[in-house]
């Protein structure tokens, strides 16, 4: 095979990778929600399952097929855009989804926005003045804040905007989108606690993609030839570190998954984790199905992602 | 990759000079908190002022008086004599979870850089399928499925952090596989068994230790994580996280009942992690 098309090769073959994963996933959630619990007939006929009851309804919902068959037919139904209807309220998940989705990509759009140039120009700025007072404060914050829960930083978010400066209304979406004022108040502390989890660490990753690149010896020689140490980083390092830089920014994005889950519930935002979380407490099982393939797609992807640009920037392979 | 990340930091961290194992202040701090939580989860409950589930106030959301150190939660029940009795659920299943899913994860990848061949192969392809799953995520799910009690808390931390155990473990393991001792050491002729417990472990137990501390604050995050969002450890009995979900209602009235299981969660984690990225570097790097 020419030099020139390894890199692509590696490219496909981490996809390929990813969708086996994402079939195995895929099992595993099924399985996880499906044979597991007691019978589902039972428990949606609560007190009306007499065994007649039961017997009829686990064969109008197709459940005395082989577990694998039904695993199949509900792999099919997903890839067509049939996720099943809900237990709880009888609507198609379909309906119940669209219009949450929405509102939690916007969640993590805007999130994304604002946190990644912050946390780029923060984590480059560190590596910059590596060992100084910006650079030692930047370290303890973003340490700080990645080994608290996302709820406590939450938490602090309220206490410190909410609480003591009065700037914004504490645990409630505001329905109200009105005007342009009341839209960024309702979206403000989703947001800031968002951006504070995914940037903290972008920061630590951002620095040290930048930092080991500084530590080559072309840097090294651009040093001694007398270059400025802003000249040696913007113009020696970091096109040599956008690559893992990249590969940093996809990374920390994959955890607004875990993050959207935590903020949503604590702030009472209408987006596809509140969804799941209510669902969880009602063991409305092919709702929490769909809500969990939806994150274990969004997280893969991000995944493959960073992995895919650290392939594809990797200078050892570009020929 | 919170583990890679925090790693790589841990590198940055300035070498220290002398003999033996020695500690800089910042990893003693770290060390005395760990210990002391250590001390309050076994012994904390009977040096509770007040019964942890007993109402014993009458004002709900109390501030900090001198018979309730730490406030009143939402009941009026005592929030110190709650912390001290959350320390055992938090650090108790933590430290469970946190056992199990190394001493699995250590033993399977040391075994699979041995043997190498199809068993590390789909292992190593089934075990990087659950790194694809959102470790919040697993969690939710298999609650779902099965309910929320102790044991499958620590059953499913266990099965979260698992895969990131054997990942670490295995790629250490294979380092030191190919090392002439190893070499010289089959060519004698010794047993599979004694090639990974002899001359594997004792050379890849350092990391492997900071990487067990590591593993340990995240997975208190996570059990936190569920506690808070109501399906970690149920009423009436908490760990910490549950005590911050029981009071969020107090926190618009700024309640010293959310603050402090707060300050208790965040001074655990913390001080885990300022004691591994201080640990003496001939411990943490002793493979490289």
């Amino acid at each position: 095979m020419p030099q020139s098309l390894t890199p692509w090769f590696l490219v496909i073959q981490r996809l390929g990778i990813a969708l086996l994963t994402l079939v195995i996933v895929s099992f595993a959630v099924f399985f996880a929600t499906e044979l597991l619990p007691g019978d589902v007939a039972e428990i949606l006929l609560g007190q009306a399952a007499t065994p007649e009851a039961v017997a009829g309804l686990r064969e109008a919902m197709g459940l005395n097929e082989p577990a694998l068959n039904r695993f199949i037919g509900w792999l099919v139904g997903l890839l067509g855009g049939d996720l099943g209807t809900s237990y709880v309220n009888k609507m198609e998940v379909v309906e119940l989804i669209s219009g949450r989705l929405g509102n939690s990509l916007k969640l993590a759009g805007v999130t994304t926005l604002i946190s990644v140039p912050v946390a780029l120009a923060l984590g480059i700025g560190a590596a910059m003045w590596r060992g100084s007072l910006f650079d030692r404060i930047v370290s303890v914050l973003t340490i700080s804040v990645i080994s608290v829960p996302e709820f406590m930083v939450a938490t602090l978010a309220v206490l410190i905007f909410a609480v003591w400066l009065g700037w914004l209304p504490a645990l409630s979406y505001g329905a109200d989108v009105s005007s342009l004022s009341a839209m960024l108040k309702a979206y403000a502390m989703p947001v800031i606690t968002l951006a504070f989890v995914v940037s903290a660490q972008m920061i630590r990753m951002t620095r040290a993609a930048v930092i080991e690149t500084i530590n080559t010896p072309y840097v090294e020689m651009a040093l001694l030839k007398g270059a400025s140490r802003k000249r040696m980083v913007l113009g020696h390092a970091l096109p040599n570190a956008l690559g893992p830089i990249a590969n940093a920014v996809a990374l920390s994005l994959s955890y607004l998954v875990g993050g959207v889950i935590i903020v949503e519930t604590i702030f009472n935002y209408p987006g596809v984790a509140k969804l799941m979380v209510d669902a969880v407490s009602t063991r409305d099982l092919p709702l929490i199905q769909s809500c969990a393939m939806i994150f274990c797609v969004s997280y893969l992807s991000l995944i493959t992602l960073a992995d895919m640009i650290a392939i594809l920037s990797n200078p050892r392979l570009r020929r | 990759m919170m583990a890679e990340a925090t790693t790589t930091t841990a590198k940055d961290a300035p070498k220290r000079k002398g003999p033996g194992y020695r500690f800089n202040w910042v990893g003693r701090i770290g060390l005395a908190i760990i210990l002391f939580w250590a001390v309050v989860a076994v012994v904390g409950p009977s040096l509770a002022p007040h019964p942890p589930g007993e109402i014993v106030d009458w004002d709900y959301f109390g501030p900090v008086t001198k018979d309730f150190w730490m406030g009143t939660d939402y009941l009026g029940r005592d929030i110190f004599s709650r912390i001290l009795m959350g320390a055992r659920y938090t650090v108790g299943i933590a430290l469970a979870a946190v056992t199990l899913a190394c001493t699995l994860g250590v033993i399977l990848g040391m075994v699979a850089a041995v043997a190498g061949g199809w068993f590390d192969m789909i292992l190593s392809r089934l075990l990087d399928a659950f790194n694809g799953i959102p470790s919040l995520l697993f969690g939710l799910v298999v609650v779902a499925a099965v309910g929320s009690s102790i044991p499958v808390l620590i059953f499913t931390l266990t099965a979260i952090y698992m895969p990131g155990s054997y990942r670490f473990a295995r790629a250490l393991a294979v380092n030191v596989n190919t090392m002439d001792f190893v070499t010289v050491a089959r060519a004698r002729g010794e047993s599979t068994p004694y090639l990974i417990l002899r001359e594997i472990f004792p050379n890849i137990l350092g990391p492997v230790l900071a990487d067990l501390g590591l593993r340990f604050v995240f997975i208190v995050l996570v059990l936190s994580g569920l506690s808070f969002l109501g399906l970690g450890v149920q009423p009436p009995n908490a760990d910490w996280g549950a005590l911050v979900r029981e009071n969020i209602e107090g926190l618009s009235l700024g309640a010293p009942a959310v603050i402090f299981p707060s300050i208790a969660i965040a001074s655990l984690t913390i001080s885990v992690n300022m004691f591994i990225d201080n640990l003496p570097t001939k411990i943490r790097d002793r493979s490289e």
